[in-house]
């Protein structure tokens, strides 16, 4: 079955003061290339039935996601799919 | 008789038996209402305490905004029910969209617990009305999410509309835009303040007794509600 996605970010124009103690301890690991980095937050969300998108949006705006602050996007992957990080 | 002021305990709430000290020791019957009983109890007002609800899970106030007994508190604010949100109270009320804006991570991203000095300039609200307009009190800030966030559409608005209840003064202890301490509605009865005044309230534990001016206020503009 489908899983839904949902990744939620800070607005652009939203400092992300996390996303930046991450990129000043890049050149600790002698990392000096980085420009920037920003940190969100990835939701998945697995229903019982098939995957309804509608809703997942609505839960997104509703609840996952605070649209004063944030952006957010909602997709389908494969259940078994591995994790972008570790494809 | 006397005002009854309600103090709501969500789960992770800290500061719910200070403030519901500083509702008594104001003058008022506190009664504590509980996160899942979607019943105001007949209050005169509510203050939403700090602390941490639901773990501040997701995001700080995010899950409370959907508790039973914050649905009955949006409708009843819409009314003119005077609603003080305090810390993660006036996360809270953010999230439930009573009030504009976001409270995002301290810029420093380091906790901050000290005592604060605050400029009060909108005195004309349910919890600042015993307040002179530009007068500084100190009360104790202690927040890891204080830093105010909008528009600057909403912040041209919240100073053109005198809804700027208090601003830092002294230093900005998590980087507020325009040094935001507090801000209220446009009906004046919802006002969320990051600072704590339910914490100077008494010489024994506070840095002044500046705090109990919120509780006095609400008294007051409740005197002067017709019921």
């Amino acid at each position: 079955m489908p899983r839904v996605v949902v990744d939620v970010m800070l607005k652009p124009e939203i400092l992300d003061p996390q996303g930046q103690a991450v990129a000043n301890a890049l050149p600790r690991l002698g990392v000096n290339d980085v420009a920037s980095v920003r940190i969100g937050r990835r939701i998945e969300i697995d229903f019982t039935g098939e995957p309804d998108l509608d809703r997942a949006r609505e839960i997104a705006d509703k609840l996952l996601a605070n649209p004063v602050i944030e952006d957010f996007t909602v997709r389908l992957v494969e259940a078994d799919e591995p994790a972008d990080a570790r494809s | 008789m006397t005002a009854r002021v309600g103090v709501v305990t969500f789960p992770g709430s800290l500061d719910d038996g200070d403030a519901a000290r500083a509702v008594r020791i104001a003058g008022a019957e506190p009664v504590r209402l509980w996160h899942g009983d979607p019943e105001l109890h007949g209050v005169d007002a509510v203050v939403l305490p700090g602390g941490f609800s639901y773990g501040d899970y997701l995001r700080c106030g995010a899950i409370a905004r959907f508790a039973p007994v914050m649905e009955k508190i949006v409708d009843a604010a819409a009314g003119g029910l005077p609603v003080l949100g305090i810390c993660n109270g006036f996360q809270i009320l953010c999230e439930a969209h009573l009030l504009p804006g976001a409270l995002t991570r301290n810029q420093h991203l380091h906790f901050r617990n000290r005592d604060q000095i605050l400029r009060i300039e909108a005195t004309g609200t349910a919890w600042t009305n015993t307040f002179q307009s530009g007068q500084e009190v100190l009360i104790p800030v202690k927040n890891g999410e204080g830093c105010y966030v909008a528009d600057t559409a909403t912040l041209d608005a919240l100073e053109a509309e005198g809804r700027v209840v208090a601003r830092y003064v002294g230093g900005n202890p998590n980087g507020s835009q325009r040094d935001i301490a507090a801000i209220t509605n446009p009906a004046g009865n919802v006002v969320g303040i990051m600072p704590h005044p339910e914490h100077a309230v008494e010489a024994l534990t506070g840095p002044s007794l500046d705090g109990l001016g919120f509780f006095t206020s609400v008294l007051k503009h409740l005197v002067g509600t017709p019921a």
